[in-house]
């Protein structure tokens, strides 16, 4: 790949990468435009995570790239790949621990990220506003002026409807009392993870070309009433008894549901194959399947 | 009495506009279109001040620009010359020289608004409740019980059944339609609300009993209104005092009694006639 200059990316993008970084840092939560490039790979497939991860990685790093929690899936091995590809001389790990820089998709880790580390999200839909007003100069006129009341409203026919707040994924979220954010397909359980995070937190919309941050120690806040507060996933059973992964045993881990093929029962596993393998390890369980080693 | 709104001069022409624009439209003319460069001079030279609890009716054949300006002062429309100022709780608005950001907010707090057609004033993708809920929450209310009380309260006032607050708009008859942008306009209490022809196409006990809830608005909460309408039963009944606009200008004005009884322009002369 030596065609290739580090990082795939040429000097000049990864400096307006970088200097609109610096931008969302310096306004919490506010989507700076950027020139998204071209990559390799469809847009959509996680490119303005990527393109993050490219500007800002250096030799000597140690990245983590995670899809859905799990660093095995084909998504996060293809992504994987070519980041060590045209980054030679970084390293790759599974360990949250022991990263420098996470790429994930869907999942913030379970456990806390530290102040020296940096989390880039990939995101679909940057903007929380689209589901009320399709026009984008209007929504930047809405986000200007801190005009949340339309998302506030589709909050109040969601309780109406269904006596409770529905939405699952992308829970629209007030960052530092300013912009709300559509923090990426992360589930509710991942969005007070957010909120005062040691580490920095980068979001890159690689088709929209658009780049956001919460810096570290910053107010994260989901949107609610007063009245109505913000919830987690509680995946209790019917009996009201929190579920554990059925591999570590971990009550306190958000866990993927599936249904067993070979007895058609539902099983519950911790969707962050890092968290799992290693709360195994504290009990010295193994855990049933070899988790991989990057 | 407390002044609201002081109009003064307000114009506005559709089109690129000209020097000779002013003079050769208007009555006299009999068109509001220049015939030298084609625009419409939809209003030109409105002035009229209105007090706290006063309700000032704007009467007038069809396309003589009493939308217009009702629009200009709402900001759905941006006048070409002219200026208002609101008085608020001691302070004072010069409206068309605020910015936008500004104008939304007084739109959506203190000013009012009931059109004709509910498609402009309603949300119909959302309850009724939920169409009330959003202009509080533009307010900065924010507690759910809190919300759905006053959502509720105020269609109770309006007269629409409290169990259909949770419905679409959709689902409710014209006249209902109605009664809600009416709650909906008066959620945030504003001291200036105005009203786009609210009763034209509904039938006449409906118009009557909309009318009915407005009169005794106007007595409850004290709020200064616009009534635009061609009805001149509307102006009798509502307005303390009368603009009658023909060609974009107003050719007549002053106390509805006085208007009515005694007209001095020869079009308000026929208009009442023909209605007697
Ligand atoms: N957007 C526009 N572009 C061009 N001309 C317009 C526009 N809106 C209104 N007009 C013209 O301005 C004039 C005044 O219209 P306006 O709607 O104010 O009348 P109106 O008195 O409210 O009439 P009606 O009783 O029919 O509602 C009309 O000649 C109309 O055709
Ligand atoms: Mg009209
Ligand atoms: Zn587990």
């Amino acid at each position: 790949m030596s065609q290739y200059n580090f990082g795939f990316l040429d000097e000049f993008a990864k400096k307006e990468i970088r200097r609109c970084t610096i931008k969302a840092v310096a306004i919490p939560g506010y989507q700076v435009p950027y020139s998204s490039r071209e990559m390799p790979m469809g847009r959509g497939f996680g490119t303005g995570g990527l393109q993050l991860t490219l500007s800002l990685i250096g030799e000597n790093d140690t990245l983590k790239v995670i899809d859905q929690g799990s660093d095995d899936s084909v998504n996060a091995i293809n992504l994987r790949d070519f980041i060590e590809m045209t980054c030679p001389g970084i390293n790759t790990t599974t360990s949250t621990d022991k990263a420098d820089i996470i790429q994930s998709r869907h999942r913030i880790p379970e456990k806390e990220l530290k102040e020296e580390q940096l989390i880039v999200l990939q995101v679909p839909y940057p903007d929380p506003l689209v589901i009320v007003e399709p026009s984008e100069e209007k929504r930047k006129q809405m986000h200007g002026e801190g005009d949340y009341s339309r998302l506030l409203v589709k909050l109040y026919e969601d309780l109406i409807k269904y006596k409770e707040i529905t939405i699952s994924h992308r829970y629209p979220t007030r960052i530092n009392d300013g912009y709300v954010i559509d923090p990426s397909p992360i589930p509710r359980w991942d969005v007070p993870k957010m909120h005062q995070s040691k580490a920095l937190i980068l979001l890159g919309a690689g088709r929209e070309k658009k780049i956001y941050a919460v810096p570290p120690y910053t107010d994260a806040k989901p949107l609610a009433f007063d009245d109505v507060p913000f919830r987690v996933e509680d995946f209790c059973d019917k009996r009201g008894k929190r579920r554990a992964c059925s591999k570590c045993g971990s009550v306190s881990s958000f866990l993927d549901e599936f249904v067993d093929s070979t007895n058609g029962k539902t099983v519950y596993q911790c969707s962050d194959s890092d968290y799992c393998a290693e709360y195994c390890a504290a009990q010295s369980k193994q855990p049933f399947e070899e988790s991989i080693d990057g | 009495m407390d002044k609201v709104l002081e109009v003064k001069n307000l114009s506005k022409v559709y089109g690129k506009g000209c020097a000779d624009c002013f003079g050769l439209t208007g009555p006299q003319a009999d068109t509001n279109i220049c015939p030298s460069c084609g625009s419409v001079v939809a209003a030109h030279d409105v002035s009229f001040d209105l007090y706290k609890g006063e309700i000032l009716g704007i009467m007038g054949e069809s396309g003589s620009g009493k939308s217009t300006s009702v629009k200009c002062l709402f900001f759905d429309e941006e006048p070409t010359s002219g200026s208002a100022v609101f008085y608020d709780d001691g302070k004072q608005y010069n409206l068309f020289t605020l910015n936008a950001a500004q104008q939304r907010q007084l739109s959506s707090r203190r000013f009012g608004m009931v059109y004709q057609n509910p498609y402009l004033g309603l949300n119909f993708d959302i309850s009724a409740g939920g169409n009330i809920a959003e202009r509080l929450l533009m307010s900065s209310i924010s507690h759910f019980g809190a919300i759905r009380e006053r959502a509720s309260s105020l269609l109770q006032r309006a007269e629409v059944p409290t169990a259909r607050i949770d419905a679409l708009p959709k689902t409710f008859s014209g006249g209902m339609q109605q009664r809600v942008q009416i709650a909906k306009a008066l959620s945030t209490y504003p001291p200036l609300l105005f009203l786009d022809e609210v009763t034209t196409g509904l039938d006449l006990s409906v118009q009557a009993a909309i009318l009915d809830l407005i009169m005794e608005i106007q007595q409850e909460i004290e709020t200064a209104m616009i009534v635009v309408t061609h009805d001149l039963g509307v102006i009798r009944l509502l307005a303390g005092r009368t603009l009658v606009m023909k060609y974009g200008r107003v050719i007549e004005s002053g106390l509805t009694d006085q208007v009515l009884e005694d007209p001095q322009h020869a079009y308000t002369q026929r208009l009442v006639a023909s209605a007697l």
